[in-house]
């Protein structure tokens, strides 16, 4: 009988074989924490009495979640942080410079077939690029900080086929809206979940990068993807670490497989308070909106901010609609930049915030008010995430975000087709 | 040992967002402070109501979402001894048991809040008392099992300098 992807990965780093449901001690390559954890990694990692980190050159701070900090309590946390990173001698990526999730492959840390850990849920955004990661909590981050190991459970896959050509209009985010809304909310939980088929293959890296990032809304623990020509380029062109892709075997097992025809998707609307509460467009459109945002993990790279942009030029942002937008990276920011995006930005009345995740965990740049409406191009929905447990939050992919701010209320993009 | 339900209105689905919402855990770090505001934004009065020992009952899929380990921490800090639900996320699960919480699966749907209940983790065993209702737990993984032993993944790590599962 075949490996999967991650039964391949977790056996290369515990040396020895390896199937769904062992139990192994395995040697991790990459370990970072953001600001919202890091705190209590330092923590625990005093806790442990150990005298160094294991490598590092392995792990990395990173502030993205308040950054720059609103106040005073987040000041000290990330003081914290700047004074272990000084102490400890490792890499931190202050203020400004962008999400974690951005810079751990932009900055070339991680390449395929590695095992990566990061104290964040949304880590395994790098199934995209061939690695097996995921999110852990601090204490276990610590662990990882002070032995470069930890202990995993090998999970079970579910194999995601997407066929057919994506229509005008309908990106990557709208295709992992949909399988979200068909798996739920626990259909993937303690299971990696393989994504394959044409769709996936004419997808650039980044945008593939948003649906890896997303496999946790299910529950999922990893959401891979095999190595082809573009992703070996795309980590080649970033990372000086030699990648050694893994793909699953022919006879590999694999709990469920789904199938999804993507060639008459309409854009996805993600309703408030649950990810996989997922309808089409279509009915919600007229939905009043009060903000909007694009940026994240999920979608504040290069191409999402121009095609945002393309909707926009020449045009202004409804005047009862704050529109925020959040570059992932400062690489991200400087590009768009050049582009004369961000130009287009501003001139249309929106607002660009410091690359970081800006308001999508509700802590500053853009807290929601009582009653208020906002629609996002990040990857949760929760009550209270953005900020006020009595707002409503609608995710969505940039083109239909910029859409609904030009209009004020929830809008088809495929209005604008000469614009997509 | 007398424990008392204190069950969450929401059943399926609480993330850990709900638990401790983000615009306290990036500015508190005190988990006695944090802990009066665990399911605010669902539950507002849920912390009031808290008794030291009591277990936590929720649905499917309890603490999915964020990988914050304030979650567990606060719900420990609130008094909670352990959390029974009918499925966990798979973060939340890890970070309870690295800190010590006891998580059980079971069945939950006919435990009302404020019933009596009666924990038997050696047994596998979930009895309220007000109903007169045993529920079969879930056996806990022997990983976990080692930890919840040692006192949490600190303790286990320090005591064999690294993981001694065999």
């Amino acid at each position: 009988m075949g490996k999967t992807i991650s039964e391949k990965i977790l056996s290369n780093h515990a040396a020895r074989e390896l199937r769904a449901g062992d139990v192994a001690i395995c040697n991790v390559d990459f370990c970072f924490g953001q600001d919202g954890t890091s705190s209590i990694i330092i923590d625990s990692f005093r806790k442990l009495g150990v005298k160094q980190v294991f490598d590092r050159s392995k792990f990395r701070m990173i502030i993205d979640h308040s950054a720059p900090s609103p106040n005073i309590g987040v000041s000290e946390i990330h003081k914290k942080m700047r004074t272990f990173a000084r102490t400890f001698d490792v890499g931190l990526y202050d203020i400004g410079c962008g999400v974690c999730h951005q810079l751990v492959p932009q900055k070339g840390h991680v390449t395929c077939g590695d095992l990566v850990l990061g104290a964040d849920s949304h880590t395994c955004t790098y199934g995209a690029i061939n690695v097996f990661s995921t999110g852990v909590g601090s204490t276990d981050l610590a662990i990882t900080l002070a032995s470069g190991k930890n202990w995993f459970r090998v999970p079970e896959t579910i194999k995601v086929i997407v066929k057919g050509k994506l229509p005008k209009g309908v990106y990557s985010k709208d295709v992992v809206l949909n399988i979200i809304k068909d798996i739920g909310a626990n259909g993937a939980t303690y299971k990696a979940v393989e994504f394959y088929g044409e769709a996936i293959t004419a997808m650039s890296v980044d945008a593939r990068l948003t649906i890896s990032n997303m496999a946790v809304e299910m529950g999922a623990k990893a959401g891979l993807m095999e190595a082809d020509e573009k992703v070996l380029k795309w980590v080649k062109g970033r990372s000086s670490k030699v990648p050694h892709p893994v793909s699953a075997d022919v006879d590999a097992k694999y709990v469920a497989v789904r199938t999804y025809d993507v060639s008459k998707l309409a854009p996805q609307v993600a309703k408030p308070h649950a990810v996989d509460n997922v309808s089409d467009v279509t009915g919600l459109a007229g939905v009043k909106i009060d903000q909007a945002y694009v940026g994240t993990c999920t979608n504040g790279r290069l191409e999402d901010l121009e095609a945002a942009a393309k909707i926009l030029k020449g045009r202004s942002v409804h005047p009862e609609v704050k529109f925020i937008i959040a570059p992932a990276s400062r690489e991200i920011y400087l590009e768009a930049a050049r582009k004369g995006l961000v130009e287009t930005f501003v001139k249309s009345g929106c607002t660009v915030v410091a690359p970081g995740c800006g308001p999508c965990v509700g802590t500053h740049n853009g807290a929601l008010a009582d009653g208020e409406v906002a629609i996002s191009t990040a990857n949760r929905n929760f009550k209270g995430r953005m900020g006020n447990p009595n707002s409503f939050i609608y995710l969505a992919s940039p083109v239909t975000v910029a859409a609904s701010a030009i209009a004020g209320r929830i809008t088809d993009p495929r209005e604008h087709k000469a614009r997509l | 040992m007398k424990h008392y339900a204190r069950r969450l209105k929401v059943q399926d689905n609480v993330n850990t967002d709900y638990v401790i919402s983000g615009r306290y855990k990036f500015k508190i770090q005190d988990p006695k402070e944090l802990a009066k505001h665990i399911f605010e934004d669902i539950d507002p009065d849920f912390a009031a109501r808290v008794m030291k020992g009591d277990i936590l009952v929720a649905g499917e899929n309890f603490g999915c979402g964020s990988s914050r380990e304030q979650a567990p921490q606060a719900i420990r800090s609130a008094g909670f001894y352990a959390v029974a639900a009918k499925s966990f996320a798979r973060i939340f699960y890890r970070n309870a048991f690295n800190l010590g919480l006891i998580l059980v699966e079971c069945d939950t749907d006919f435990i009302d809040d404020g019933d009596e209940l009666e924990l038997d983790i050696e047994k596998g065993k979930l009895k309220d008392r007000a109903k007169g209702l045993v529920f079969d737990t879930k056996p806990i993984p022997s990983v976990m099992k080692r930890l919840l032993r040692d006192g949490g993944v600190v303790e286990h790590f320090k005591k064999y300098g690294g993981f001694k599962f065999d």
